[in-house]
């Protein structure tokens, strides 16, 4: 399995055509405390960069756009009860939604994890 | 003068700016400055502030001092307390206002020995001198008190924490809420007020800014003590049901409409001698149009600032002004402008914000109990 990164912080887990994606460490720090995410519904079709879910912390509300287009399969229901578990487990249980890659092909313009760690550190 | 209101000024620096960095701080531009809007975040230091005390840097806030024969009638020209009634070291909170009645900047006064003590927010606060310099008369001699930072310690443990490095010709506890006097802060000569924005018990400390990173460590360095930032500055004045100029006040808006009318004092409703009075008078008597609201929000998402308020057809009949997740109640919460007819607590309305629809029902504010240390001992 492969991890890949946008510039905008989101993450994207690939195994196989099936893809689970969320926001980094880094971004989840930049908006401090989550009390709210909205995730997509199942069968939802999302095109790379699509506002595909929404991460409100107390100050403000930020869009997350899919890494690649696809097909949602789920969203992560622990975060309707657990918004905060984005801050705890952004990388791991805090992911935002599942979908199938209907391009795979997409994954080349994104950054793997020593890219992005590169990346952040500049910023 | 130059125009300062063009976005081509240089963001300027507080004099505890450095202290704020190292204090981890993230810095953000407020109102032409740079300023911590968080340390350890918005959630942790919004409850710290609740349950002890929380040091606040307001320094960005104009402090004016005001003197001259003739102050008092002078001021009551531009505003609609009652400054001749205003006694030695109280304070009261007001209102520029336009000719129009809108509202200019919110403020608080106090009677020092021979003039007047004014903080305005910093946002307004070069338009407010501009505005004064014009409108007083020459014999009124106005200083900004740009040398000094204004500190406000809050919570229910400020005034014990307070109280071990105060000094003064009577003791702290003389000070009830909105009450201020000259007092030695570990050493310092300081302005002392039992006021704040944020409903807690509280005081601001008015002080010279080259002792600013010795007392801000004195104070933090107490246990009961963490610095905080904007970002639960803003929470905790919200949840209070106060407005923040410039966003739930502005020239758009009358103190009726704000649900400001406290601050139109008796005599001067009766004189109707400020500015606007005879717009603001006939809203007092029939009532505004469109009022401000608390509102409670269904569910868990916030509604913000520019989301639009409908009516039963789905038209847009008002803003929300303020809105986020307030951490005390627990759920989100926001403050609106809507028709009268919706105004009434336990009204059930429709915010349309990003394409989709929350309810929120109008709730009597403060949306916290207040906890002001008031005189008569309540």
């Amino acid at each position: 399995m492969s991890r890949y990164f946008t510039e905008d912080h989101e993450w994207v887990d690939v195994d196989g055509d099936i893809g689970t994606v969320g926001i980094s460490e880094y971004a989840q720090s930049q908006l401090g405390d989550i009390v709210f995410v909205e995730v997509p519904e199942a069968g939802k079709e999302v095109a790379k960069g699509d506002e595909a879910a929404v991460v409100e912390s107390v100050k403000a509300a930020s869009d997350v756009y899919s890494p690649v287009s696809g097909t949602v399969l789920e969203g992560n229901a622990a975060l309707g009860d657990n918004p905060g578990l984005v801050n705890e487990e952004p990388e791991s249980d805090g992911w935002f939604f599942k979908l199938t890659l209907s391009d795979p092909e997409e994954l080349k313009g994104l950054m793997d994890e020593a890219a992005y760690a590169a990346f952040v550190a500049k910023l | 003068m130059s125009d300062l209101d063009g976005p081509e000024i240089e963001i300027q620096t507080l004099p505890l700016d450095g202290w704020h960095r190292a204090r981890g701080g993230r810095m953000v531009e407020f109102a032409g400055y740079h300023m911590p809007v968080q340390y350890e975040g918005i959630m942790a230091e919004h409850l710290w502030v609740r349950e002890s005390a929380g040091l606040f840097d307001v320094s960005h806030m104009g402090q004016i001092v005001l003197s001259g024969e003739g102050l008092d009638e002078a001021l009551e020209a531009l505003l609609p307390a009652d400054v001749k009634g205003l006694p030695l070291g109280k304070m009261r909170y007001s209102l520029l206002l336009a000719e129009n009645g809108g509202i200019l900047d919110d403020l608080m006064l106090s009677r020092w020995p021979e003039s007047i003590y004014m903080v305005v927010n910093g946002a307004v606060k070069y338009d407010d001198i501009a505005h004064l310099r014009m409108e007083l008369p020459d014999e009124i001699t106005l200083n900004q008190l740009d040398e000094r930072v204004l500190l406000a310690l809050q919570g229910p443990k400020a005034f014990e924490v307070l109280k071990r490095h105060v000094t003064g010709r009577y003791p702290l506890d003389a000070l009830t809420f909105m009450a201020g006097g000259p007092f030695e802060l570990a050493g310092t000569e300081c302005w002392i007020s039992r006021s704040g924005y944020t409903g807690e018990d509280g005081f601001e400390l008015s002080f010279d800014a080259t002792e600013a990173e010795r007392i801000a460590d004195l104070l933090c360095a107490e246990p009961e003590v963490k610095p905080i930032g904007l970002g639960a500055r803003d929470s905790l004045r919200l949840e209070a049901g106060l407005p923040l100029y410039g966003h739930d006040l502005d020239t758009e808006t009358t103190p009726v409409m704000a649900d400001l009318g406290f601050a139109l004092s008796k005599r001067r409703r009766e004189e109707g001698s400020f500015p606007g009075a005879e717009r603001i008078l006939v809203e007092r008597e029939q009532g505004p149009v469109t009022k401000r609201v608390g509102l409670m929000v269904e569910g868990r998402q916030p509604v913000r600032e520019g989301a639009a308020v409908l009516d039963a057809d789905g038209s847009e009949v008002g803003k929300v002004t303020s809105g986020g997740f307030a951490p005390s109640v627990g759920a989100p919460i926001a403050m609106a402008y809507v028709p009268a007819a919706m105004a009434a607590p336990g009204t059930v309305i429709q915010i349309a914000q990003r394409g989709k629809v929350h309810q929120a029902t109008v709730t009597a504010m403060p949306f916290v109990p207040h906890r002001y240390v008031r005189a008569g001992g309540k």
